[in-house]
């Protein structure tokens, strides 16, 4: 009972070190590839369109409705000692270092984590990958390396654009449903704004852009025969991408602490 | 055999967790040549062709092609060396998001950086050669029946004119009559540039169309290889049950127990 216990523990934690490094050397074969030229600008332009266009309903709608609860529960908690006036700053500080890039990777996670998984898994089972490679073609240059990019490039916009929506949602409890002063929640908006805010918020938007394009073409180039190994691999992306966001929020933001 | 052969695989061995599927093959193709692997389900034939590609990476053996030797190459001698094989896919293995023009025309357009209109003349080129309309370059794979799929991918496979030509199971999934269209534009399209072949096809009625040469794999060895005109008196035992599709001998009886093992 305890023999099978220990084995099962040990190797559990064998699988686990295994995977890392499998995804280690899969991170550093595909940033290889991404600086090696032939670039693919055709897909790259796909790729764009798809994360950073297609993605602006879902981020811009998440971050509206997250900064007017946001102002709502600020108010709530800061009422209570009198400091009903750091509603705005609290919500602008909160959406662009903190609400603004997770809630969009987390978002962006699962729209885009899921899709590439999905569509590299079953390029995988058709044999399209190895029918790349034949057409002498490396896959990791043509499918990887575009999404690794555009994942990086267009997370920081989509981020910058869901910072101004989350503001305004707040703006609009504030003014609107708390009845406080339009021009006075503006100045108070960007008094204790500063850039170095905002730079953060983009730095970890670019990190989780590249975090979610590489789980997605790890879980999607590794996904295992039929549609039950396209739809495991399709769960790993969204689960794993999400959990590494979170981990990376944490770094990143504990690198940065002070700045 | 022949003092040089286009393909020469010899002592081929591959297992995979601990578990061998092949185990001695030697095979050799001459220029020109057509020759189609036969065998059971699982025997090894698709990961035959895909050592000889290159896509797998045998354990130990030798693969010669054109007398070079390929196992163990750089990538950049394999991307070389992949130039002169054109390859069909059981199922198409087409890219679901592209064209069709650009499904054909894709290595040429990767190699030469041609312009669009110019490859769209050559896919409509080739797929006028094989039957189709001139309009089915600009659908898409999904919008193609399984057969007009199949004659895609051959044009994909011939677009660039290869020395090699590698078919994995070119007819399944396709009714007779489709199958035996296809068939004959394998073999035209073979002999029109000049190629050698290799075909995987359980299929016997095509075995006998598109072969020269056959060779049956079992249990992870050649254990029959010789003109097609021989398949049917080869007296091994095997050999006589797939080549006549009979229900009962030995191949039945491995496949059986096999399913016992797995078990």
């Amino acid at each position: 009972m305890i023999i099978r216990f220990l084995q099962q523990t040990g190797r559990a934690a064998f699988d686990f070190l295994a995977s890392l490094g499998r995804i280690a050397f899969f991170t550093a074969s595909a940033i290889r590839w991404t600086i090696t030229p032939p670039y693919y600008g055709r897909q790259l332009l796909r790729q764009v369109i798809d994360i950073g266009y297609y993605s602006l309903p879902v981020v811009g709608l998440t971050t509206l409705f997250s900064g007017m609860v946001l102002a709502l529960q600020s108010y709530t908690g800061f009422a209570r000692f009198s400091a009903e006036d750091t509603v705005a700053t609290v919500v602008v500080l909160s959406v662009t270092r903190e609400l603004g890039p997770v809630l969009a990777g987390l978002m962006v996670a699962g729209r885009i984590g899921a899709s590439m998984a999905a569509e590299i898994g079953t390029m995988r089972v058709t044999d399209q990958i190895d029918a790349l490679d034949t057409l002498s073609t490396r896959p990791m240059q043509y499918l990887v390396a575009p999404r690794l990019l555009a994942g990086t490039i267009c997370l920081p916009f989509l981020v910058l654009i869901g910072d101004i929506i989350g503001v305004f949602g707040g703006y609009i409890v504030g003014v609107y449903r708390l009845g406080f002063n339009a021009s006075l929640y503006l100045s108070r908006t960007l008094e204790f704004l500063e850039v170095s805010d905002v730079m953060l918020g983009l730095i970890k938007a670019s990190v989780f852009g590249f975090l979610i394009a590489l789980m997605g073409c790890y879980h999607g180039y590794h996904s295992g025969r039929g549609a039950e190994g396209v739809g495991l691999a399709t769960t790993n992306a969204v689960v794993s991408s999400s959990i590494f966001i979170l981990i990376a929020n944490y770094l990143v933001t504990a690198l940065f602490f002070g700045v | 055999m022949s003092a040089n052969p286009k393909i020469k695989i010899q002592n081929l061995a591959k297992s995979f967790a601990g578990k061998p599927v092949l185990k001695d093959i030697n095979l050799e193709v001459n220029e020109q040549e057509s020759l189609v692997i036969i065998g059971t389900s699982g025997c090894g034939k698709s990961v035959t062709l895909k050592c000889l590609l290159g896509l797998i990476q045998p354990d130990s053996g030798s693969i010669l092609i054109n007398g070079v030797e390929t196992v163990g190459q750089s990538r950049a001698n394999r991307e070389q060396m992949l130039n002169d094989f054109g390859m069909t896919f059981q199922f198409g293995a087409l890219f679901d998001s592209l064209p069709i023009w650009e499904n054909i025309t894709f290595r040429l357009r990767q190699n030469t950086k041609m312009n669009k209109q110019k490859a769209r003349d050559i896919a409509a080129d080739i797929v006028g050669q094989l039957g189709l309309r001139a309009h089915v370059i600009d659908q898409y794979p999904a919008e193609l029946s399984g057969g007009m799929q199949k004659r895609v991918a051959l044009a994909r496979a011939i677009a660039d004119k290869p020395q090699i030509l590698l078919f994995d199971e070119p007819t399944s999934g396709l009714d007779p009559i489709t199958g035996g269209v296809i068939d004959n534009l394998i073999t035209d399209s073979v002999k029109r540039l000049g190629a050698t072949a290799v075909t995987i096809s359980h299929d016997m009625a095509s075995v006998r169309r598109i072969a020269d040469k056959v060779a049956m794999i079992d249990k992870g060895h050649v254990i029959w290889s010789g003109p097609v005109s021989e398949m049917d008196k080869t007296g091994i035992a095997e050999v006589d049950q797939f080549v006549h599709g009979k229900p009962d001998g030995p191949l039945t009886r491995a496949i059986n127990q096999d399913a016992l093992d797995a078990s």
